[in-house]
This record gives structure tokens, C-alpha cells and sequence, in this order.
């Protein structure tokens, strides 16, 4: 219970700690906030269920008026704006990673986060995001996923890495990964 | 840590924060409902003179939450110019201005202790169906606790990094990072128990 509370609390941090850090360079010199890898971070180290609720507090906080979003953004605005659709995506993409490391039983453990972070942090956050674009942008669907295309390649490596380093925490911290003891 | 509430007070510092929510619903519904380009227009005009009425500071501040979207304005009157019918743009434009706006006034009118007040009593009912609603409530001060120790550390990194590579400090730190926060979480449970630990059912 205690172990539970503090791992959701302390997950909801890391991904408001990695919004505000430096812009972080990925392979390629592609600069981008980490902001969504701790998203998707939290569903494969946290599991599904643990997930969603970190990143459900995440939101809240940012919901009530904490500069939590990368770049110091947050309140309530952060939920009316043309992007709103990517946020509310967060939870969602948490726990949809956090589902398939955990019952899609693959090997090497990297290949596994990577995947669940794709289907999370990819797909169900683009799915969502473009939702929300068109509806506040006035915009067709295949026209919103036209101008989020410019971000593909930046997170599939945002989710690559996210594979690697949910593979080094497994290996430094094989009880907090519970999932990867389990083939 | 440092919240987005204003900290020139205003009357409407004072309103309950669920009128204001409920406020917040409604005239973002309206927006979308009503599509006139007068009425648009007028809500704009609107909201933004609420902005001027407790002063230039607030005014100021208010408008520099308002930054991220002007690359959607740019976008959409620029999109439209090119499509040849830039009166849906405008449209467009000053709605979603109107939404992000009105929304941030709530924000910088409300109080954390007052947001944090109406989650307590929103979530009454919730935690009665045993869905995990205490366990956030919890975690709340936890959060804003630790996230700039987290942030700190991860200050600490960055020049431990800078003090030994000529490379940038990439996305590596976000491996000692996670650790830490494990670790952390660690201790904070171990300290929870040793406090007599938690019981989010038997609050109220």
C-alpha cells in the first residue's frame, strides 16, 4: 500500500522533473522534451493499473493550476488548447504500455517497453491527439495527421530509447519491474 | 513550488471554485455552439477585457500563459489564407483563443488550496466505489513534495555530466533519473510505515 503510493507519487514527479530539465538531444540531434518518454517511462515500469494513476496525477496536478507540462505550462488552459487531446491521451497511453509488458510475454525485455511504447505513447497519443486537434482546430482528420507526422520519427526513438532504459532499470532494479522476472 | 495562481488578488479570487468550473464548462460549450464570427469575436473582446480589469501586472502575466497558441493562430489564418476562405480561420482562431483564455483565468483566480478543496469533495462520493480516488488524494502533497527534489537532482546530473563531457547531456540522464525516483519511492514507503502508514478509507 505505502510502496504503492509512493511509487505513483513519485513516477507523477519524474514525469513533471523531465518536462522542466533541459530539452534533452536524442540520437540524430533531435531536440524534444522527455516529457512524453516519462509517460510512457511510468506505463512500463509502473504496470497498467499503477500507470494510469500516476499519470492521472500528473494531469491533476497540472489541472489545478501547477506549471507541471514541459516548458513550465499547466492549469486549466493546457486542457482547452488545439494539443488538450494529447494530454488527455497521457493516462491512457500509461496504461495501454503498461498492458502489453505486461501480458505480451517477449524477449529481449527492450524489444517488449519499446513496443508497448509505441502502441501507448504512438498510437493511442495520436489517436486521441488528432481527435482533439480536428475538433479544436476545425480541421479533418487525415489534415491533423498531416501536421503531426513531423513528430513520428522523434517519438518511435523517443520509444526506442524507452525500450533501452526500461531494460537498465530492469537490470538495476529487477524487483521494481516485476514483469520482467516473468517470461 | 510555485502555482499559476495570480498573486494580484482579485474579487473573483473569492467565488467558489466549482461556480467557476461550472463557468468555465459552460461558456467553453457556448463557444462551440454558437459559430457567428460577431459572436466570436465579442467573446474574445470579452474575456480579454476581464484581463485588463485588475491591472497591468495580472494583464502581463495573463498573456505570457497565452504564448502557446499563437503558433495554432499563425497556423490556422495562414492554412486558410492559402485555401481561400480566411473568414473560417479567423473563427476558428478566435475560439480556440477565447477557450485557452477563459480557461486560464480560472486558473490564475483560483487558489491550490481552493482546487484541492473541490477535489476532496468531488472525489466524496468517488471513494465510496473503491476505485483508487483516496490513493491520488494521498499522493497529492507527495507530488508536489518531491518533484522539485526530483528536479534538483536532476539539475545535479546535468553538471556532473557537463563537468566531464564536451558532448550535450542527452536523454542518459533519464536512466539515473528513474532510478532515483525508485529508490526514493523506496524510502518514502519505508518512512510512510514507520509513521503508522496510510489509510485512504477512513479519512472524512
Amino acid at each position: 500500500m505505502e510502496k504503492n503510493v509512493a511509487q505513483i507519487a513519485l513516477f507523477a514527479a519524474l514525469i513533471a522533473a523531465l518536462g522542466l530539465v533541459p530539452p534533452i538531444t536524442l540520437p540524430f540531434g533531435i531536440p524534444v522534451t522527455a516529457q512524453s518518454m516519462g509517460v510512457m517511462l511510468t506505463g512500463a515500469i509502473l504496470g497498467a493499473r499503477r500507470g494510469f494513476l500516476s499519470v492521472m496525477l500528473f494531469l491533476l496536478l497540472v489541472a489545478i493550476g501547477l506549471p507541471l507540462l514541459s516548458g513550465g505550462r499547466g492549469g486549466l488552459a493546457a486542457f482547452t488548447a488545439p494539443t488538450s487531446g494529447f494530454l488527455i491521451a497521457f493516462p491512457v497511453a500509461a496504461y495501454v504500455t503498461g498492458l502489453f509488458v505486461e501480458h505480451i510475454a517477449l524477449r529481449p525485455i527492450a524489444l517488449r517497453a519499446a513496443l508497448g511504447a509505441v502502441l501507448g505513447g504512438i498510437v493511442v497519443m495520436y489517436a486521441f491527439g488528432i481527435i482533439g486537434m480536428s475538433i479544436g482546430l476545425g480541421k479533418s482528420i487525415p489534415e491533423c495527421l498531416l501536421l503531426v507526422t513531423a513528430f513520428l520519427p522523434g517519438d518511435l526513438l523517443k520509444a526506442g530509447v524507452t525500450g533501452m532504459l526500461v531494460s537498465a532499470i530492469a537490470k538495476a532494479r529487477p524487483q521494481s519491474v516485476a514483469w520482467s522476472l516473468n517470461v | 513550488m510555485i502555482s499559476l495562481t495570480s498573486p494580484v488578488k482579485t474579487r473573483a479570487h473569492n467565488w467558489p471554485a466549482g461556480l467557476k468550473l461550472l463557468g468555465l464548462a459552460a461558456t467553453t460549450t457556448l463557444l462551440f455552439l454558437i459559430p457567428g464570427i460577431r459572436f466570436q469575436a465579442a467573446a474574445l473582446v470579452s474575456v480579454l477585457a476581464l484581463y485588463t480589469i485588475p491591472g497591468r501586472h495580472f494583464l502581463h502575466h495573463g498573456l505570457r500563459q497565452l504564448r502557446v497558441i499563437w503558433p495554432f493562430v499563425a497556423l490556422l489564418l495562414v492554412w486558410h489564407a492559402i485555401a481561400g476562405n480566411w473568414p473560417e480561420g479567423i473563427r476558428t482562431a478566435l475560439r480556440m483563443t477565447s477557450a485557452v483564455a477563459i480557461a486560464n483565468l480560472v486558473t490564475m483566480t483560483t487558489s491550490l488550496g481552493d482546487m484541492t478543496d473541490l477535489l476532496h469533495r468531488l472525489f466524496r462520493p468517488l471513494r465510496r466505489t473503491g476505485l483508487p480516488f483516496g490513493i491520488i488524494e494521498i499522493a497529492i502533497p507527495l507530488v508536489i513534495r518531491f518533484t522539485p527534489v526530483l528536479i534538483g537532482k536532476g539539475r545535479l546530473l546535468l553538471d556532473a555530466w557537463r563537468a566531464r563531457s564536451p558532448r550535450r547531456a542527452n536523454w542518459h540522464i533519464v536512466l539515473p533519473m528513474a532510478l532515483l525516483a525508485l529508490d526514493d519511492a523506496d524510502h518514502l514507503a519505508e518512512a510512510l510505515r514507520a509513521r503508522g502508514g496510510l489509510n485512504p478509507r477512513d479519512e472524512d
